[in-house]
């Protein structure tokens, strides 16, 4: 125990606690002049021998203060390393940086990224993390919703356990795995079967082009994140779920609906908002998955309108050629990316965690 | 309305919440579905080729067969131990001010939110902020720079199930301490923690089990090796990082060693996972109201 804080034993943090127990006696006296006091309860007498825990106890808050601010420090660190460390980047190309494009003086074709003459443009980048994460979200986002509703309100009570294990399981694989996973298995099934099938029947649209005979490509990365980002959504979207208020479903089922009626008008419309965030911190996911994209998406910084076609993206690019690259330059521009990365994911994320927050504390869940 | 009209009407409804049903299911059949074909293979090719050289021996050079990745597992063991030595401490200790100190306040609110934050923050940009934290003033890549970054991102996750863990001891246990006069921080870490304990325990491992797996924040701060090396000042081996050289290596024995590693990985998570899912279900936590 704390035995040597014994001179500060009246201070105010020690007062509340002992002042119930010391029943007999007039309360407020011992406050004013505790030494003079005539009669010290046994009790009370017992608790000054044991010593005050004030000093010991705010240094333990202020210890715990401490651990939370470390995570406001971290936060504020990463993004002052990544501030200082895109400067030169930043100096010589600007906010052009996002949108520019080069003109290659051999073949008069646009170009973005040229290490080799120091000439850097994200706009491939910036496309390829588009185009994945929306095609991502494309897929996910029907079937999270589908599972998310077979979950709460069809599922049979055995099965809900198991199938709820799964799907987080699902979202515990290191991303590592899907990528390994999708190099060996995805990418040939894409190029045997599907991506002949889409050429054959929707080459017209000009977004499956039989240009790429390798399997890799947007198409390949969209079909993993969705894959990866399922989970997240789905059980988010069960979580909105679940918060809306049984009488809704009740009052709803009682005007004659069918169940599907039910889920339309009495669960979605009121956990809408919540089903939204949870798409958001998918699309979060998504944005910032690494291993798997650089995995399938043929890393080439070219922008084409087929889906079929190679490209990379924001996060593929620096895992790709950071540990490589050797000029200044060409380190500064891969870490304005990473920056540009880590800003918009961070927006993505408070939106998402905002709206998740609103459904699920309740208030905008009521009666329209 | 005519009593056809309304026949056709309910029929027509019933079909649409029949079809619907049959979507949902369809739905979760489909999202099953990988998850089992993933599993599938990494048991199928992992365990064909997982043996006792896997755990021992070192890789071999190019074109010699057999080999494993003992500096590999080394290697992430030693970058987990000094991300479990950030990690921890300090994501149990926001967790503790958040539920016992900062409740409904404006400042544990806001720690609430850069946590999450922290947590959807992409692992190759937590790579990238330790490169030049820690990788550029050193000027070679190191074990240290690894550990730090996976230790950065076990915060968030330690931090919140912490939170939640030590939200459900009712508030009878603290009151009875209190009562008893012992000191705050005495109750707060031997009364409220300890019950908790088990809850927390199994967060910091489902953290851990989470960074064993990261890849991306390792590339450009463990960078890899292909020797033995336990010095926290080298480059370092991890697991993920030569599952990812391997995969992509034109290599037959090489994919061989790989999948090997995924299973490894895929084993750890799941006990972590279904150890996290035991406890939580199981209610450990009412035992103590």
């Amino acid at each position: 125990m704390v035995n040597d804080k014994v001179p500060e034993i009246h201070t105010a943090q020690a007062e509340p606690r002992v002042e119930p127990l010391a029943t007999d006696g007039q309360p407020s006296a011992p406050e004013k002049a505790p030494e003079n006091a005539p009669e010290i309860s046994p009790v009370r007498r017992f608790l000054m021998g044991r010593g005050n825990s004030a000093f010991a106890d705010s240094v333990f808050h202020w210890l715990m203060v401490l651990c939370a601010l470390c995570i406001f420090g971290i936060v504020a660190l990463i993004v002052w390393q990544l501030v200082v460390a895109s400067q030169p980047s930043w100096h010589k190309f600007g906010f052009k940086f996002f949108y520019q494009a080069f003109v290659d003086p051999d073949t008069h074709q646009p170009m973005f990224w040229d290490p080799v003459n120091e000439r850097f443009s994200a706009l491939p980048f910036i496309y390829g993390t588009l185009v994945s994460s929306l095609l991502a979200l494309l897929m996910a986002v029907p079937l999270a919703v589908g599972v998310a509703i077979f979950l709460t309100e069809m599922c049979p009570r055995v099965l809900r356990g198991p199938l709820a294990f799964m799907t987080e399981l699902l979202a515990a694989i290191p991303s590592i795995i899907y990528g390994m996973w999708a190099v060996f298995v995805l990418v040939p099934v894409l190029r045997e079967h599907v991506n002949p099938l889409l050429i054959h029947s929707l080459g017209w649209t000009g977004l499956f082009s039989d240009d790429n005979p390798t399997g890799l490509g947007f198409l390949a990365a969209g079909v993993i994140l969705a894959v990866m980002i399922l989970p997240i959504i789905s059980s988010l979207t069960r979580e909105v779920m679940t918060a809306v208020p049984h009488s809704q479903r009740e009052a709803v089922l009682a005007l004659g609906a069918t169940r599907w009626e039910m889920i339309r008008m009495g669960v979605l419309r009121n956990a809408r908002i919540g089903i939204v965030g949870g798409i958001m911190l998918g699309l979060g996911r998504a944005l910032g998955e690494t291993m798997a994209v650089t995995m399938v998406i043929g890393n080439t910084p070219e922008i084409h309108r087929s889906l079929l076609s190679n490209g990379s993206s924001m996060a593929a690019v620096i895992a790709n050629e950071f540990a490589e690259a050797v000029s200044n330059m060409h380190l500064s521009a891969l870490i304005e990316i990473g920056l540009a990365l880590f800003i918009v994911t961070i927006i993505v994320n408070a939106l998402a965690q905002l709206l998740v927050w609103a459904v699920t504390r309740g208030t905008p869940s009521q009666v329209h | 309305m005519s009593r056809d009209e309304f026949k056709i009407r309910y029929n027509m409804r019933v079909l649409t919440d029949h079809t619907i049903t049959a979507l949902a299911i369809l739905a979760t059949l489909i999202v099953i579905a990988p998850l089992l074909l993933i599993f599938g293979q990494v048991i199928y090719k992992g365990a064909s080729s997982l043996n006792l050289a896997f755990f021992i021996r070192s890789p071999k050079p190019v074109g010699e067969m057999g080999g494993g990745m003992a500096n590999a597992i080394l290697g992430s063991g030693i970058m987990l131990g000094v991300a479990s030595a950030i990690g921890v401490p300090i994501g149990i200790g926001g967790g503790i001010f958040l539920a016992e100190f900062g409740r409904g306040t404006k400042f544990a609110n806001a720690i609430r939110f850069t946590a999450d934050v922290l947590n959807g923050v992409p692992s190759i940009v937590m790579g990238l902020a330790i490169y030049s934290l820690i990788v550029i003033p050193q000027h070679h890549f190191s074990a240290l720079s690894g550990g730090v970054a996976l230790g950065i991102m076990m915060i968030p996750t330690v931090c919140r199930t912490t939170e939640e863990m030590l939200l459900m001891v009712p508030h009878a246990v603290r009151e009875a301490a209190l009562g008893l006069g012992v000191p705050n921080w005495r109750s707060v870490l031997s009364i409220t923690v300890k019950t908790a304990s088990p809850g927390i325990i199994t967060g910091c491992m489902l953290a851990f089990a989470r960074v064993a797996g990261e890849t991306a924040p390792l590339i450009f701060t463990a960078l890899g090796n292909q020797f033995w090396s336990a010095s926290l000042d080298q480059p370092i081996a991890a697991l993920p990082l030569q599952i990812y050289v391997y995969a992509l290596s034109p290599y037959d024995d090489w994919h061989r060693l790989a999948w090997a590693g995924s299973l490894v990985l895929i084993v750890l998570i799941v006990l972590a996972v279904s150890l996290v899912r035991f406890v939580t279900s199981r209610g450990v936590l009412k035992g103590a109201s």
